[in-house]
């Protein structure tokens, strides 16, 4: 029990980037827009949010540069994806690449700089509460941005009528096209929505997680998010779940070492992404869990003058 | 400026100047990780802008090269492109810089922390379990749960030989102390670094050390309130209070001398291993937690290894079966030293295969 508590609490740490950069991606690739640049957005939100934040002390500018940043990032996808028809795939790669030399450079001035970390919030009676009271309710405000970015995302796409035109972009463009939604402006958006998305996970690690910049410092996050996309078969609660399951992995096997427990640490390192394939393997053996799940449009570029 | 246009216009023209290359010595540095790690490659980077200041010479550098097929392709790169000397600065380089420097006789390798050579290939490596032996001392005294939690990134030797020098050194000042170790197998990623921080502080650790590269550990140290040692650099600024001490590497001396000798035409494919005595491995200033008696006691062991007369693998070592190995009055040789396989008594957990 006196392991529990920090235990858990690190797992919210681990989890809480996954969560951000992996909602974002799987909102854009339901609008059939898959952008695998993911860690290279990730990491231009990482450093602008430390840069603002040295330069600036506030945080709140500093989660807001971060969401810039990775919306811009997304923006410049999307001009090479939408308006110009590349191919998504190497686009995404490029966008990958490129982040991270663009945030090297950007951080040149920024090494060997050291920031406290945002602070955590504790809400005021909740936070009394006995074991969940600590967990959940005395946090820094990122993570209640990204738990509170669930329930927005699950409400939107199920419940709302700009959720399903969203969903219906991602599964047949022709078809909403034909029904006269503007393809390209509802793409945009989404794919904007997970540029910012994917910022916030970049601010969460380089404000929260671990505030300092080394470049390269996702560390591959951003691929683990898109593996979880498809790990959560494009559903938001699994998304939570998943990166739940991701983080507390990670975290469970360095308590597993420190106790001794003799299990292999590259096995557990590799365990995140053998789940991932496990689950392709699943769900692709059941046809009719991929059609209702996966934007039947996804990946493939859209030109209305077709 | 006449001189200079001119190059470029043969470079325009697309002439090979092969008569004057020889006259110009071009370095090659291939790098594990990025240089803004501010650890073990920015410390290799910081002595190649030294070897720049010193001689004169031009560099290039590659960064971020991962270990294994990509490598090759980088060290090729930079031996097919006129390069003189390369040096390829991480253990996993090995294998791809002897069967690209079998293809390139007449341009000089240096693979850090390998044992492998050839002709063309000389190996160089610092013994950093001097300064661990140092570590170990401060973190005897300095625990007081008697558990010092040890970061890893790859069981490979030359991890497993600190692991082994610190908890030696360790239990020499305080026998009851043990060494919890945890695997993040990345030599980079300060998130995981920071959750087995975490994670080992929360199981009792007081004091943290790491052989991974990035400051993480050492934020939550300072965090946490427990204390910490940098690696690879001062990492003062990022655990003002928590930090203890830190191995700095030292790389200046080394990279001129060899590019001197390759200049020089004197260079000849050795085994370099170095330590505080030649200056390759350093310690920062000690913090100001360090109290006056376990400075002076650090102090010791530090002069002891500079003039030889402590050695930290001198015998007697236990293993972890308790089982006596290097016998009173030995002293394990370097030999063994470079295949150093096996845990030490008072490490906890076994090394993972």
């Amino acid at each position: 029990m006196e392991l529990f508590i920090p235990a858990l609490l690190t797992i919210i740490t681990a989890a809480t980037p996954l969560l951000f950069a992996a909602l974002g991606e799987m909102v854009t690739e339901k609008s059939g827009i898959l952008n695998l640049g993911v860690e290279g957005m990730m990491v231009m939100g990482a450093i602008t949010g430390f840069v603002i934040v040295n330069y600036t002390g506030s945080v709140t500018l500093a989660i807001g540069a971060s969401i810039l940043a990775g919306v811009l990032m997304a923006a410049l996808f999307a001009l090479l994806v939408l308006t110009f028809h590349a191919s998504q795939v190497p686009t995404g790669l490029a966008l990958t690449i490129f982040g991270i030399g663009l945030s090297a450079l950007v951080g040149q001035n920024m090494i060997g700089i050291a920031y406290e970390g945002i602070p955590k919030i504790s809400i005021p009676y909740l936070s009394d509460i006995p074991v969940i009271g600590t967990l959940l309710f005395h946090q820094d405000i990122l993570v209640y941005i990204s738990l509170i970015m669930v329930a927005l995302i699950y409400l939107f796409l199920n419940k709302t009528r700009a959720g399903l035109i969203l969903r219906a972009v991602g599964d047949s463009h022709d078809a909403a096209h034909a029904m006269g939604y503007s393809v390209m402006r509802i793409r945009l958006m989404a794919t904007l929505f997970g540029g910012g998305m994917a910022g916030l996970g970049g601010a969460y690690l380089s404000l929260a997680y671990s505030p300092l910049w080394v470049e390269q410092m996702t560390a591959g996050r951003g691929w683990i998010a898109l593996a979880l996309v498809v790990f959560a078969s494009w559903r938001t609660g699994r998304i939570l779940f998943g990166a739940y399951l991701f983080g507390g992995i990670s975290i469970l096997q360095l308590h597993a070492q420190a106790l001794g427990i003799g299990v292999p640490s590259q096995v557990m390192s590799m365990l995140p992404y053998l789940a991932t394939i496990l689950v392709l393997v699943i769900t692709s053996s059941d046809q009719t869990q991929i059609r209702l799940n996966a934007p039947a449009s996804l990946g493939r570029t859209f030109q209305p003058s077709r | 400026m006449f001189k200079k246009s001119l190059v470029s216009l043969m470079l325009a023209a697309g002439l090979a100047f092969a008569g004057n290359a020889a006259a110009e010595t071009k370095v090659g540095f291939v790098y594990v990780g990025p240089i803004g790690d501010h650890g073990w490659s920015y410390q290799h980077d910081q002595s190649r802008l030294a070897l720049e200041k010193e001689l004169g010479v031009k560099t290039s550098y590659v960064e971020s090269v991962p270990e294994g097929a990509d490598a090759e392709r980088v060290i090729r790169q930079l031996a097919s492109s006129g390069h003189n000397i390369i040096f390829t600065t991480s253990f996993g380089y090995m294998n791809p810089t002897l069967k690209v420097a079998s293809k390139f006789k007449d341009v000089k390798f240096e693979h850090a922390t390998g044992y492998k050579r050839a002709d063309n290939v000389s190996t160089y490596s610092a013994r950093f379990y001097e300064g661990r032996a140092i570590l170990g001392t401060i973190a005897g005294k300095m625990t007081k749960s008697n558990v010092v939690g040890y970061i890893g990134s790859f069981p490979i030797p030359e991890v497993i030989r600190g692991i082994d020098s610190f908890t030696l050194a360790l239990r020499k000042v305080n026998p009851e102390a043990v060494v919890k170790v945890v695997w993040v197998n990345s030599w980079f990623d300060p998130g995981k670094e920071s959750d087995a921080a975490k994670a080992l502080i929360d199981q009792g650790v007081d004091i943290i050390t790491q052989h991974t590269d990035s400051p993480a550990p050492l934020q939550v140290a300072e965090k946490r309130g427990v204390y910490a040692f940098g690696q690879a650099s001062d990492m003062k600024a990022f655990a003002p209070k928590a930090q203890l001490t830190s191995i700095i590497d030292n790389w200046d001396q080394y990279y001129i001398s060899r590019v001197k000798a390759v200049m020089d035409g004197t260079w000849k494919s050795e085994d370099t291993w170095a330590g505080i005595k030649d200056g390759m491995v350093e310690m920062a200033p000690y913090g100001d937690a360090v109290p006056a008696d376990v400075r002076k006691m650090a102090d010791d062991v530090k002069q002891s290894i500079v003039d030889g007369s402590f050695h930290p693998f001198q015998g007697p070592i236990k293993n972890q079966q308790g089982e006596l190995v290097v016998k009173e009055g030995e002293v394990l040789s370097d030999q063994d030293l470079a295949g150093l396989s096996w845990y030490v008594e008072g490490v906890e957990g076994s090394i993972p295969k």
